[in-house]
């Protein structure tokens, strides 16, 4: 009854309501971006850690992967020490370096890295062959527009120019063999990839070195116990797992996600001002009424019930609405922001959580039960004499 | 049938005799600004089950005060209401609460039907706060509104209702818990001449079936058609 009472009431001024669920909705939705906001890039960052299943980096010492042009020394050494441990399952060396690709009369400069195929985890073929042999390079679709190239073309690849001189030291003529996506790379960047050794060989100094070594541990292993054990083994490298490198990214992102929380607590705000202002405006309104209902034998905690009810319906069906307008304006600011230069691709801004939606939805619901009691409570305790005195003489 | 369906529920006491309503040296003071009124000023009063008591004096007099506080919706400034033999005047918010949706039946001057509720849902809405089951209660309300002549209104609402329809509404309304006692406050007031007529010849019937009736009024056929008129002037009873 109390809920039919309710639901009535909200009908009875349906623009008004229609109007404060618009208003909840948009709040809502404000409120859901910014939730996704607040823990999007961290999740995301995380997810994309973990997606070739590489637990742990190796980045030289006091450097975090690719930060610098710094190589650690002593591949073969290292991978020697690792293989000790039985919980260290593969090992994939990554050397990196920029390079100038010509191709006809167009010169392309771009990053490279140089990998072994068995193992790495930087990059997904998208069509083609990997780089199965020496003379062999894949590369990005901007790369390949750039360069106007396709599967097959040979290419003039050059690493190590010195402006001074304007020399390079090393070029080679590769053939582009696949079309690949590089899972940390930017939407902007011309990428490619040869095996490791080709890029030694083109680089001179780069021998047995690496930029980056990714490692997988057994299955049931705990990752920070071989982190710890690699740091001890290794002195000259920083050991990153995938809860430090969380832990690094949530210290720079934590000025971003206070901004998103300040955000989404004033669109709360402004969703429990719309909620209590309408529903105290009809809780006016129905002074009389309510004193009637009081008369009768209704009691207050009754009348406290039916109006916190339609202060959460409000806030429900605001919810629900903004729930998916939310999800629609993320969707739209994520494409905005992933445009960024320099990011990778696989980032998200606005990462979707059903935990983040029930948060919002259950701080909505919350705010739509505070929102309700306090002007309910005060019309239920009004006294009723009184009450019917003044709406007679209104 | 139709005495049933007005009394039904009614706690009728083995004593007919028993005073239902009892005021003893009653006074009820109100604070407006800075100054005291005294609305009551030491009111005795009895009525009798089964009586029809028309209360009537000039406005501001105290007439509306007293039935509020037999109707358990204010308490006295000091002084002692029982009703049935049971002391209201110090009740918890509660305790009243229950003892008006069990025993007492307001009828109002301005009707105060629920604008979202149908006529049948008005008239149930006190019996579904006593918990009666839907069926039950919404049987009971279609009797009642054909006992007030408005059978063939239950699905209407209030504003597709005449005047005097819409207080036939809130007379069944009343009716709905079966109370010991009926209060009205000008049921008359808003009526025109034939309307009120109407409402008090339904008073008269409800009288005649068993219900004790208490009412507030100017109206002199309203006041006539009671057993008895008790007058107030600034706040006593100076005629009873």
């Amino acid at each position: 009854m109390r809920a039919a009472l309710a639901q009535a009431s909200l009908t009875r001024h349906r623009g008004r309501t229609i109007l404060a669920v618009l208003g909840v909705a948009v709040a809502a939705a404000m409120l859901l971006d910014m939730v996704m906001l607040a823990t999007g890039m961290r999740e995301s960052f995380r997810e994309l850690l973990l997606s070739r299943g590489f637990e742990i980096r190796l980045a030289p010492k006091g450097t975090l992967p690719f930060d610098t042009d710094a190589t650690i020394p002593g591949v073969s050494a290292i991978i020697a020490t690792l293989r000790t441990n039985p919980d260290v399952r593969e090992i994939s060396p990554v050397l990196g370096a920029s390079i100038h690709v010509l191709a006809g009369n167009r010169d392309v400069s771009g990053s490279v890295l140089g990998i072994d195929p068995s193992v790495q985890g930087d990059y997904e073929l998208l069509s083609g062959q990997d780089v199965a042999a020496s003379n062999f390079i894949v590369g990005n679709d901007h790369l390949l527009n750039q360069l106007g190239a396709h599967i097959g073309d040979t290419l003039s690849v050059a690493i190590g120019y010195d402006p001074q001189t304007r020399t390079y030291s090393g070029q080679r003529k590769l053939i582009l063999t696949g079309r690949v996506k590089f899972i940390y790379g930017a939407n902007d960047q011309s990428s490619a990839a040869v095996r490791r050794e080709t890029l030694e060989a083109m680089g001179g100094q780069n021998h047995d070195r690496a930029s980056l070594f990714m490692i997988r541990v057994r299955k049931g292993a705990d990752a920070e116990r071989v982190r710890d054990w690699i740091e001890k083994q290794l002195p000259n490298v920083t050991a990153i797992s995938i809860a430090t490198a969380i832990k690094q990214v949530d210290e720079r992102l934590s000025y971003f996600r206070q901004l998103a929380l300040i955000l989404g607590a004033v669109s709360l705000f402004v969703g429990f001002l719309l909620v209590t202002t309408l529903v105290t405006v009809s809780v006016n309104e129905r002074a009389g009424e309510i004193a009637v209902m009081r008369a009768i034998g209704v009691s207050r905690s009754h009348v406290v019930e039916q109006i916190v009810i339609e202060g959460v319906a409000i806030s429900l069906a605001g919810a629900v609405l903004g729930l998916a307008l939310g999800l629609v304006t993320a969707r739209y600011l994520n494409t905005i922001l992933s445009a960024f230069p320099g990011l990778p691709m696989a980032i998200d801004f606005f990462l979707f959580q059903p935990r983040a939606a029930w948060s919002a939805l259950g701080l909505l619901i919350a705010s739509g039960i505070g929102a309700g009691v306090y002007p309910a409570w005060r019309a239920a305790s009004l006294p009723i004499a009184e009450s019917l005195r003044r709406e007679a003489i209104a | 049938m139709s005495a049933d369906v007005a009394t039904r529920g009614n706690l009728v006491s083995a004593d007919r005799e028993t005073a239902i309503v009892s005021l003893r040296d009653v006074r009820r003071d109100y604070a407006l600004g800075a100054e005291r009124v005294h609305a009551l000023q030491g009111v005795t009063l009895d009525v009798e089950r089964g009586d029809y008591v028309a209360i009537v004096g000039p406005s501001g007099c105290g007439k509306s005060t007293l039935l509020n506080l037999i109707g358990v919706i204010d308490q006295p400034t000091s002084g002692t209401v029982a009703i049935a033999g049971k002391r209201v005047d110090a009740m918890s918010d509660r305790e009243a609460t229950q003892f008006r949706l069990r025993n007492i039946g307001f009828v109002f001057q301005r009707f105060y039907l629920l604008p979202i509720l149908s006529a049948l849902e008005n008239v149930a809405l006190p019996m579904a706060e006593a918990k009666v089951a839907k069926g039950a209660r919404l049987q009971r309300a279609a009797e009642l509104l054909k006992y007030v002549g408005l059978g063939n209104r239950e699905r209407h609402r209030p504003s597709e209702l005449s005047g005097g329809e819409q207080q036939r509404v809130a007379i069944a309304r009343a009716l709905a818990n079966g109370p010991m006692l009926l209060l009205a406050d000008e049921p008359t007031g808003e009526l025109d001449a034939k309307t009120g007529t109407e409402i008090i010849s339904l008073f008269q019937q409800l009288n005649t079936d068993g219900t004790t009736i208490v009412v507030v009024t100017h109206d002199e056929d309203l006041a006539s058609a009671a057993r008895r008129k008790v007058h107030m002037r600034d706040g006593r009873v100076v005629e009873s």
